[in-house]
C-alpha cells in the first residue's frame, strides 16, 4: 500500500491542507471545554451577565470558524483523494496493457477487472477518510491531554492513564479481531459458492440424486460459518462495554483527585467541569478512531491488492529497434526445436517441434482438442516466448524484433471473435488506422462480410455494440476476419476461425484468400479436414508433438493421426453431400 | 405501516419465536444500560457540586458518590456486554435457520424457477439477504429501541433538572436533522451521476481489460487507453463533487450541535446566576445537549435500515414460498432393474400456457435401440430430455418406463436409472475422483480409472498436477471444455445406466476422439437404450433411429441413409451445413 503513495504526488498541497485544516478545527474545539470552564468560574462566578453573553458569543464564533476550517478539509481531502485514485487507475490500466499474454493468464480477467473497479474505489473512499479523519482523531486526543495538562499536571496524568488503558482496549480487540473477521469473511464466500454451485448444476445434482447430500454440506459450510462469527462476536462485544466502564473510572479518579486540587486551593470548580469535558472528547474520539481504522484495513487490503498488479512486471523484453535486417531469401517463418511449457513444472503443451515455411504458402495445423495447436501459433507473434528452441521470421528471431515491427507483420484471427463498441470502420480500422473506406471493403469482400455489411443500416458506420453483442457469431468471426486483413499483414494467423461458418461459406472465403494479390503466408488451425486440405503444408499435433509433416495425400499414407481424423470426417461429408 | 409489511414481520416472528427468551431478556438488559447511562452524568453533576470551591468540598459525599459512578458504570457495562452476546446469537442463528430453510427448499423448487430465476438473484438473496435481514432487523430493533428510551429518558432527566433549558434543547436539535436530510436530497443526483459514470467505465474495463489479448494483437494499447482516460476524467470530475458535497454533512450538523451547546450553555448560566441550577447541573445539561442529538441521528438511519430489512426478508420469505414441485405421489413406486422399454404417448408440453412447444409427439423405444434427436436450435430437442428427466412434468399425454406412467416412480429412483451428459458441463468444487464418483461414492479408485479410461479422460487426467486427486475449483478451473466434457462422460461411464441420455454431449471434444468414445459408449449400451441429442452428423449417423423434430413436431423419421434417400427436411438440414 505504501508504495502507492507515489501516486500523491501533485496533490501534496491538497494533501497537506487537508489534514492542516482539520487540525485547525480540532483545535478550536479544544478551546471549547476552557470557554465553559471561564464561563463557570467568571461568569456564574460574579454574575456577570454580558461576560457569559460574551462567552457565548465566542462558543458560537468557535463552532462557526470550526464549519469553514472543515469545509475547506473536505475540500482539499475530497481533491486529493479522487485525484490520487484517478492515478491510480491511469497507471494501472496502462500497466495492464503492458503485460504480456503469460501475466494476463496468470491474473485472469476477472481479477483484473475487480481490482480496476471495486478495489480501487475501495482506496479512494478510505484515501479521503485518512485525508480527513486519521490526523483529527489522534490530535484531539493529544490535544485534550496537552489541554487538560495546562490546566493541572495532577489530574491531567490520571487522564493519560486512562487514555493508555483505552488505546490498548481498543487495538487490542481490533488486533484480535481483524484477522478473525477475515476468516468470516472465507467462510461467507464458501457459503456463497455452495449455493452458487448448487444453482448451476442442478441437473447433473437431481439426476444424480444428491440434493441431501448437497443440504447436508451445505449446513456443514453455514455451521462452520455461524460458529466462526459467534467466537469473533463474542471478542469484539467486549469493546463499548470495557471503554465505558473504563472511562468512567478515569473520571472518578479525576474527580476525587481534583476535589482534593480544589481543596487545596490549586484548582476551581470550572477547571474540574472542563477536565471531565475533555474526557468526554477523548472517548469519542478514540471510539470514531476505532471504527475508521476497520475501514480503513479493508481500503489497506483493496490497495495491497493494487499494488501486486504493479509488481507484476511482463516478462517480455522487446527492444526498441529490430536488432538485425530481415533477409528475404531464407524460409520466412522457422521453428527450430521448439517447446512450450505454460508454468514450471507443467506438462510440456509442444514439444521440440521443428518446421520451415516459405513466403506465400498455405499451413494447415490440425489435432484433437488440447493438442497444441494455438499454442503453436501463438509462438509467432510472440504472444508467448518458446521455454525452448527458437523461432525465426525472416532469418531473426522472434524475440530480437521491435513490438511494432513484429506485429505490424503479423495479422491474427484469434479464436473467439472480439469486436469492440464502435462504428464497423472503427473497429476494422484496428488493423491499420489510415485505411481508407476502399480498403476497407476490399478486405471485407476477401472476407467474405461485404453482403452482410452492405445490409446493415449505415454500412460501415453501423454502431456495434458492446462485445459485438448485436452481430451473429457468424458475423462477428467475418468481421475479426476483415480486421486482420486490413493489416495487409504479411503472415496471416487464423485460428480455427471458420468454426462458426458454414462449409460453402468456408469455402468461399479460403478461394478469396488465395486469389489476393500480395498474397500472405498463411497459417489455418482447424479441426476440420476439409478446411485444410488443399493446404501445401499440413501439420498433425497430437499431445504436443508433431506427429505429421506433409501434404494432404502424403498424410493419408504416412500419418496414422491424420487419416483417422480424416476418416471421421470424411464419411460425414460424403453422407451428407 | 403497509400491509404487506405487516404479513412479512409476522412470518420473521416465526424465525424469531425460538429465540423470544432471548429477545426480551436483550430488552430489558437495554432498557438498563440506557437508564443507567444517563444516570452517570447525574452523578458526575453531583459530584462537581459537592467541590464548590476551597474549604467547601465534602470528601464523605464526593466518595460516596465516586463509589456510585464506579458500580453504575459497572452494571452499564455487564449489561451492555451480554446484551452484545445475545444479540449476536440471535442475528447469527436466525441467519442460519433461515438459510438452511432457504436452500432445502430450493432442492424441491421444480426446474421452471431455476431456468427462469438468474442465479445471481437467487444467491443474493441467500447470502446478502439473509445477513441484512437479521442484522438490520435486530440490531435495527434493538437500536430503534434504545434510541427512543434515550430520548425519552434524557427529556425526563432534564426536565427534572429544568424545564426551560430542556425547552431550548428540545426546539433547536431537529434543526441538525433538517440539514443532513437537505444535503443528503441534494447531493443525490451527484451520486446518480457518479454511479451512471462508473457504470460506463466498469463497461470499458470490461471490454479492453477483458479482450486485452487482441488489444495487445492490434497494437491498440495507446487508443484503450485514450479511451480510458476520457472516461476517467468524467469519473474524476463527478466523484469530487459527489464525495464534497455530501462530506459537508458531518461539519454542518457539528455546527448546529455547537449552537445548541452555546445556548444551552448561555442560557444554563443565567439559570444558575439566579440560583435556579447548581453548576453541577449545567455540567450535566451539557452533556445531555451532547448526547441528546445522537439517538436523532442514529433513528433516522435506523428507520431506513429496518424498511430496508424488511423488503430483504419480504426477498427471502418470497423464496420460500415458491411453489415446490409437485411430490411424488405417496405410494410412488421405486423404479429398479429398468429394462428401458421407454414410450411418449401423445405428449404435449410448454414453458409458457400461450406458447405450446411440443404438441402430441408418440414415440416408442426399446432396449438395444439408440434413439438421436436432430433439429434446428428451438425445435424442442432438448425438451424432450427434460421431460423424460421429470424436471419439467407433460402438460397432456404421458410418459412411461416398463409399461408404467414415469409420475407413478419416485423421481429419485426414476432418475437413478437414467444416466445423463449434458452440454454444460458440470463439475463441483472438489477432486477429479470425487467429480467422477458422483453418481457411484462407494466406487473404488480402479473402477473410477477405468471409467476414466473408457471415456478417454485417464490420459489427460495423468497428467494434471495430482492426477485424479488433482482440485478442481468451481466448474472446473482450468480445464477446457472438451476436457470437462471427458469427465463428465467418464462420471456415466462408472454408473452405466439402463438408459442414457446425452445431450450435445460431445460437441466440444475432436471427431476423432468422440469416435473412440461411441465405441465405449457402444459396448455399454448393447442392450439398453439411448437418447442422443446433436448437432454433429458424426455423432448421430449410426443411430437405429434419427428423430427429426421442427416447432415442437417430430417431422421425420428413419435412419441416416433413410432420410438422405427421403430427400426431406433432415436432407436440407444437413446439405447447407
Amino acid at each position: 500500500m505504501k508504495k502507492l503513495l507515489r501516486f500523491l504526488h501533485g496533490y501534496q498541497k491538497e494533501s497537506i491542507l487537508g489534514p492542516l485544516f482539520k487540525l485547525l478545527e480540532a483545535t478550536l474545539e479544544l478551546f471549547v471545554p476552557l470557554v465553559v470552564a471561564s464561563l463557570i468560574d467568571v461568569g456564574i462566578g460574579t454574575g456577570d451577565r454580558g461576560y457569559i453573553f460574551r462567552m457565548f458569543v465566542y462558543l458560537i464564533l468557535l463552532g462557526l470558524i470550526g464549519l469553514l476550517f472543515s469545509v475547506t478539509a473536505q475540500y482539499f481531502a475530497a481533491r486529493a483523494a479522487v485525484g490520487f485514485v484517478k492515478k491510480i487507475r491511469q497507471a494501472l490500466f496502462a500497466h495492464m496493457e503492458s503485460l504480456s499474454y503469460k501475466e494476463i493468464d496468470r491474473l485472469g480477467t476477472s481479477n483484473m477487472i475487480t481490482r480496476m473497479t471495486s478495489d480501487v474505489n475501495q482506496v479512494q473512499s478510505g484515501m479521503n477518510l485518512t485525508l480527513r479523519l486519521l490526523l483529527r482523531s489522534p490530535f484531539v486526543v493529544a490535544g485534550a491531554f496537552v489541554m487538560a495538562w495546562q490546566i493541572d499536571r495532577q489530574v491531567a496524568w490520571r487522564l493519560g492513564l486512562t487514555i493508555l488503558v483505552l488505546t490498548l482496549i481498543v487495538f487490542g480487540i481490533m488486533f484480535l479481531t481483524i484477522p478473525l473477521y477475515k476468516k468470516v469473511q472465507q467462510k461467507v464466500d464458501r457459503v456463497l459458492a455452495a449455493t452458487r454451485e448448487n444453482l448451476v448444476g442442478v441437473r447433473v445434482i437431481r439426476a444424480f440424486g444428491m440434493e441431501e447430500e448437497e443440504i447436508r454440506e451445505f449446513s456443514e459450510k453455514q455451521k462452520e460459518l455461524t460458529g466462526a462469527q459467534i467466537f469473533v462476536g463474542r471478542i469484539s462485544a467486549l469493546l463499548n462495554p470495557l471503554s465505558y466502564v473504563v472511562i468512567n473510572m478515569g473520571i472518578a479518579l479525576m474527580i476525587w483527585k481534583g476535589a482534593l486540587q480544589v481543596e487545596a486551593g490549586l484548582l476551581t470548580q470550572g477547571a474540574v467541569v472542563a477536565l471531565y469535558n475533555y474526557m468526554a472528547q477523548i472517548l469519542e474520539e478514540l471510539i470514531k478512531l476505532a471504527n475508521m481504522i476497520i475501514n480503513l484495513t479493508k481500503a489497506v487490503a483493496c490497495g495491497n491488492r493494487i499494488q501486486e498488479v504493479f509488481e507484476l512486471e511482463s516478462s517480455q523484453y522487446y527492444p526498441k529497434e529490430t536488432e538485425g535486417i530481415p533477409d528475404k531469401t531464407v524460409p520466412q517463418v522457422i521453428f527450430d526445436q521448439v517447446s512450450l511449457k505454460y508454468s514450471e513444472g507443467g506438462e510440456k503443451s509442444l514439444n521440440h517441434i521443428s518446421f520451415s515455411v516459405l513466403k506465400g504458402m498455405t499451413v494447415g495445423i490440425i489435432g484433437g482438442t488440447g493438442s497444441g495447436k494455438t499454442s503453436l501459433v501463438n509462438l509467432i507473434p510472440r504472444f508467448y516466448d518458446a521455454t525452448g528452441g527458437k523461432v525465426f521470421i525472416e532469418g531473426i528471431e522472434v524475440s530480437r524484433y521491435s513490438k511494432k515491427e513484429l506485429r505490424n507483420k503479423i495479422g491474427v484471427v484469434p479464436q473467439t471473435s472480439v469486436l469492440v463498441k464502435g462504428s464497423i470502420a472503427e473497429n476494422l480500422c484496428w488493423g491499420n488506422a489510415n485505411a481508407g473506406e476502399k480498403e476497407l471493403w476490399e478486405a471485407l469482400e476477401i472476407a467474405q462480410a461485404k453482403e452482410m455489411v452492405e445490409s446493415k443500416e449505415g454500412k460501415l458506420d453501423f454502431p456495434i455494440a458492446q462485445n459485438g453483442r448485436n452481430l451473429s457469431g457468424g458475423q462477428r468471426q467475418r468481421l475479426t476476419i476483415a480486421r486482420a486483413l486490413v493489416k495487409k499483414p504479411e503472415i496471416l494467423i487464423l485460428d480455427d476461425s471458420s468454426s462458426a461458418l458454414d462449409y460453402a461459406t468456408d469455402a468461399a472465403l479460403r478461394k478469396a484468400l488465395a486469389g489476393m494479390q500480395d498474397r500472405p503466408t498463411v497459417f489455418i488451425v482447424s479441426q476440420r479436414t476439409i478446411s485444410i486440405q488443399h493446404a501445401d503444408l499440413i501439420l498433425v499435433l497430437e499431445d504436443g508433438e508433431l506427429v505429421g509433416r506433409g501434404t494432404h495425400e502424403t498424410l493419408l499414407r504416412s500419418c496414422k493421426v491424420y487419416e483417422e481424423i480424416y476418416a471421421s470426417q470424411f464419411k460425414q461429408e460424403v453422407n451428407a453431400l | 405501516m403497509k400491509k404487506t409489511q405487516t404479513e412479512t414481520l409476522k412470518k420473521v416472528w416465526n424465525y424469531l419465536k425460538s429465540y423470544r427468551m432471548q429477545i426480551v431478556s436483550s430488552l430489558l438488559l437495554a432498557g438498563v444500560v440506557v437508564a443507567t447511562t444517563l444516570y452517570a452524568p447525574i452523578l458526575v453533576g453531583q459530584a462537581v457540586d459537592h467541590i464548590a470551591d476551597r474549604g467547601k468540598v465534602e470528601f464523605s459525599v464526593v466518595s460516596r458518590i465516586l463509589l456510585r459512578l464506579v458500580a453504575v458504570s459497572l452494571i452499564t457495562g455487564g449489561c451492555q456486554w451480554i446484551m452484545n452476546l445475545l444479540n449476536n446469537r440471535i442475528v447469527y442463528h436466525v441467519v442460519r435457520d433461515i438459510r438452511k430453510d432457504v436452500f432445502g427448499r430450493l432442492q424441491r423448487l421444480p426446474l421452471r424457477f431455476m431456468d427462469n430465476h438468474p442465479h445471481g438473484d437467487v444467491v443474493s438473496r441467500v447470502i446478502s439477504d439473509a445477513d441484512q435481514f437479521a442484522d438490520g432487523l435486530l440490531l435495527g430493533f434493538t437500536q430503534l429501541f434504545t434510541g427512543v428510551i434515550t430520548i425519552l429518558g434524557t427529556l425526563l432527566f432534564m426536565l427534572s433538572l429544568n424545564p426551560w433549558i430542556t425547552l431550548v434543547v428540545v426546539c433547536l436539535t431537529p434543526l441538525s436533522l433538517l440539514v443532513a436530510n437537505y444535503i443528503a436530497k441534494s447531493t443525490f443526483s451527484f451520486f446518480k451521476e457518479q454511479s451512471a459514470i462508473r457504470g460506463v467505465q466498469t463497461a470499458c474495463v470490461d471490454e479492453l481489460i477483458g479482450n486485452q489479448k487482441v488489444v495487445q494483437a492490434f497494437l491498440q494499447e495507446e487508443r484503450a487507453l485514450e479511451q480510458f482516460e476520457e472516461i476517467n476524467e468524467r469519473l474524476e470530475k463527478s466523484s469530487l463533487k459527489a464525495i464534497f458535497f455530501s462530506s459537508l454533512t458531518n461539519p454542518c450538523t457539528r455546527f448546529i450541535n455547537s449552537i445548541v451547546y452555546a445556548a444551552v450553555a448561555l442560557s444554563g448560566a443565567y439559570a444558575a446566576i439566579q440560583g435556579r441550577i447548581s453548576i453541577g447541573d449545567l455540567t450535566c445539561f451539557l452533556s445531555y445537549a451532547k448526547q441528546y442529538t445522537k439517538p436523532f441521528n442514529e433513528i433516522s438511519g435506523v428507520v431506513t435500515e429496518l424498511q430496508n430489512a424488511i423488503a430483504c426478508a419480504g426477498r427471502l420469505f418470497a423464496l420460500l414460498e415458491e411453489a415446490e414441485q409437485v411430490p411424488d405421489r405417496e405410494d410412488a413406486l421405486v423404479l429398479k432393474e429398468v429394462k428401458g422399454e421407454i414410450s411418449f404417448e401423445q405428449v404435449s408440453f410448454s414453458y409458457v400456457p400461450e406458447k405450446p412447444l411440443i404438441e402430441a409427439v408418440s414415440l416408442k423405444a426399446g432396449p438395444g435401440e439408440k434413439i438421436a434427436i436432430v433439429g434446428p436450435t428451438g425445435c424442442g430437442k432438448t425438451t424432450l430430455i427434460n421431460l423424460l428427466m421429470r424436471f419439467y412434468d407433460v402438460t397432456d399425454g404421458r410418459i412411461t418406463a416398463d409399461g408404467r406412467d414415469i409420475r407413478d416412480y419416485t423421481r429419485k429412483s426414476l432418475r437413478a436409472g437414467f444416466g445423463m451428459v449434458l452440454q454444460d458441463t458440470w463439475l463441483k468444487e472438489g477432486t477429479v475422483l470425487e467429480n467422477i464418483s458422483m453418481g457411484n461414492r462407494k466406487a473404488t479408485r480402479e473402477e473410477v480409472v477405468q471409467a476414466a479410461r473408457a471415456a478417454h479422460a485417464h490420459s489427460f487426467i495423468k497428467r494434471l498436477p495430482q492426477g485424479y486427486d488433482t482440485w478442481l475449483s468451481e466448474n472446473g478451473g482450468g480445464l477446457s471444455q472438451g476436457q470437462k466434457q471427458l469427465i463428465c462422460i467418464a462420471r456415466i461411464m462408472l454408473v452405466m445406466p439402463p438408459v442414457l441420455i446425452l445431450d450435445e454431449a460431445t460437441s466440444s471434444i475432436d471427431t476423432r476422439t468422440e469416435l473412440k468414445i461411441q465405441e465405449a459408449f457402444g459396448r455399454l449400451m448393447e442392450g439398453r437404450v439411448s437418447f442422443i441429442v446433436a448437432h454433429r452428423l458424426s455423432t448421430i449417423k449410426d443411430a437405429d433411429r434419427i428423430l427429426v423434430m421442427k416447432d415442437g413436431n417430430i417431422i421425420e423419421q428413419g435412419n441416416h441413409l433413410q432420410l438422405l434417400e427421403k430427400k426431406g427436411f433432415y436432407y436440407q438440414l444437413y446439405h447447407s451445413d
